[in-house]
């Protein structure tokens, strides 16, 4: 089978690196799927998941702020922020996803409003990809 | 001439003295790897986003984003970055001294130019010159990760990009050696020279060059001023290593003076001993 070679970095360096037959992530236009091969492409990611196919498993690793740029043999993602489920603190992404939900609850100001939902948002990603639901 | 009790003191504070700093210097040495290791580990991010900012750029030459567009400049950002503490030799104030001698070469009036400082040493300078800080950062971990640094970063970027000032420049330690650091300028807005590097693929873009420029751009100017950040602390760590280096060794050199003239104090009052008891007894005679 063929495969493509997936790299993710962030600034506070490299997350996962490693071959795989088929990578999906979630762009802001919607969900891409890139296969061996595809043509080069770039495109900015949204706060998601982003599933690595291998042979008879998958990974899964929760990103966010960042883009995707496809070569046809190697995918690189370039994150703020990326973690294998395995990396995930469960405890403080439930921490910081209470904190968002009470300042969302408090409705602020306009700023805060949009901030504590991404934060929510970020939060709810690192849970879900912990527990393996997408 | 002191007596003898008042330079044993001497010797024994200088001696508790040398023990900290030699402490300090090991402290250092061991965050100074740390902080090479962080550095080492940005590198590719910043390669891979230099990169494909350059290929975006180099590739579609009608693509023009307001952060790539130089504009007359009205106001200009300093962002300055020095430690929170001293005991780092030249670390500060080389890079106040460079900050100084650039604001008075470019500015005659407070009102041309604001602060955004990074560091505590900074901030109190600047205060005390009485310019305008309108963003100030302390207490920044000794090995910050990029969320640690978020907030500064995305204030310095979004001001630029809201029009409260039209460049930026920044100011920090460029880490050479362990025993050299070098204070660089490094303008990062508006984003006008971005050279293209190697292999330039020409890439399709979903949605569009343009969207993902506004994407893109922010985080590039992020992470410019992230690597600043680590190779500032990185270079602190080293200054500050040298310094409590050369203060152990001024130390361990006074002890050894001191320890001499203890010695010839202590010498000169036994042979007055002697003579006393010699002129005692002859007089007895």
């Amino acid at each position: 089978m063929k495969t493509i070679s997936v790299n993710i970095v962030t600034p506070d360096g490299p997350v996962y690196d490693s071959d795989v037959s088929m990578v999906i992530a979630v762009t802001a236009t919607g969900e891409m799927g890139v296969l061996p091969g595809h043509i080069p492409t770039v495109a900015p990611l949204g706060i998601g998941a982003v599933r690595l196919k291998k042979e008879n498993s998958t990974e899964l690793v929760a990103v966010s702020g960042g883009f995707l740029e496809i070569r046809p043999e190697k995918v690189t993602i370039l994150a703020q922020s990326a973690e294998s489920a395995t990396e995930i603190d469960l405890a403080r992404a439930q921490e910081s996803a209470k904190r968002a939900e009470a300042l969302l609850h408090a409705r602020k100001d306009e700023i805060d409003y949009k901030r504590a939902e991404l934060a929510l948002k970020r939060a709810m990603n690192r849970i879900n990809v912990y527990e393996g639901n997408i | 001439m002191a007596s003898l009790r008042d330079i044993k003191t001497r010797i024994t504070s200088t001696k508790k003295t040398s023990q900290i700093t030699k402490a300090m210097q090991m402290v250092s040495a061991s965050k100074l790897n740390k902080a090479e290791v962080n550095a080492k580990a940005f590198v590719p991010y910043m390669e891979k986003i230099q990169d494909v900012v350059a290929s975006i750029a180099a590739g579609s030459n009608d693509v023009s984003n307001p952060m790539m567009m130089a504009r007359p400049v009205k106001k200009t950002a300093y962002l300055v970055i020095t430690s929170d503490r001293g005991l780092v030799g030249g670390y500060n104030s080389n890079i106040l001294r460079t900050v100084m001698s650039r604001i008075n070469e470019r500015h005659t009036s407070n009102d041309e130019f604001v602060i955004l400082s990074v560091g505590r040493k900074g901030r109190d300078f600047f205060a005390k010159k009485g310019f305008n800080i309108i963003e100030s950062s302390i207490g920044l971990p000794d090995h910050p990760t990029f969320a640690d640094i978020k907030e500064i970063t995305r204030k310095a970027v979004g001001m630029f990009a809201e029009g409260s000032y039209d460049e930026v420049y920044m100011y920090y330690n460029h880490y050479v050696s362990a025993i050299a650091q070098e204070v660089t300028e490094k303008k990062v807005l508006p984003l006008t020279d971005i050279q293209a590097t190697g292999s330039t693929a020409s890439y399709e873009f979903d949605p569009s060059a343009e969207a993902i420029l506004e994407v893109l751009l922010p985080q590039y100017a992020e992470s410019l001023i992230f690597g600043a950040l680590l190779d500032g602390k990185a270079s602190e760590h080293a200054a500050s290593m040298t310094a409590m280096k050369s203060a152990t060794d001024n130390a361990s050199e006074l002890i050894g003076d001191l320890t001499l003239v203890y010695n010839r104090a202590r010498q000169a009052a036994i042979t007055q001993e002697i003579t006393e008891i010699v002129g005692g007894a002859a007089a007895q005679e």
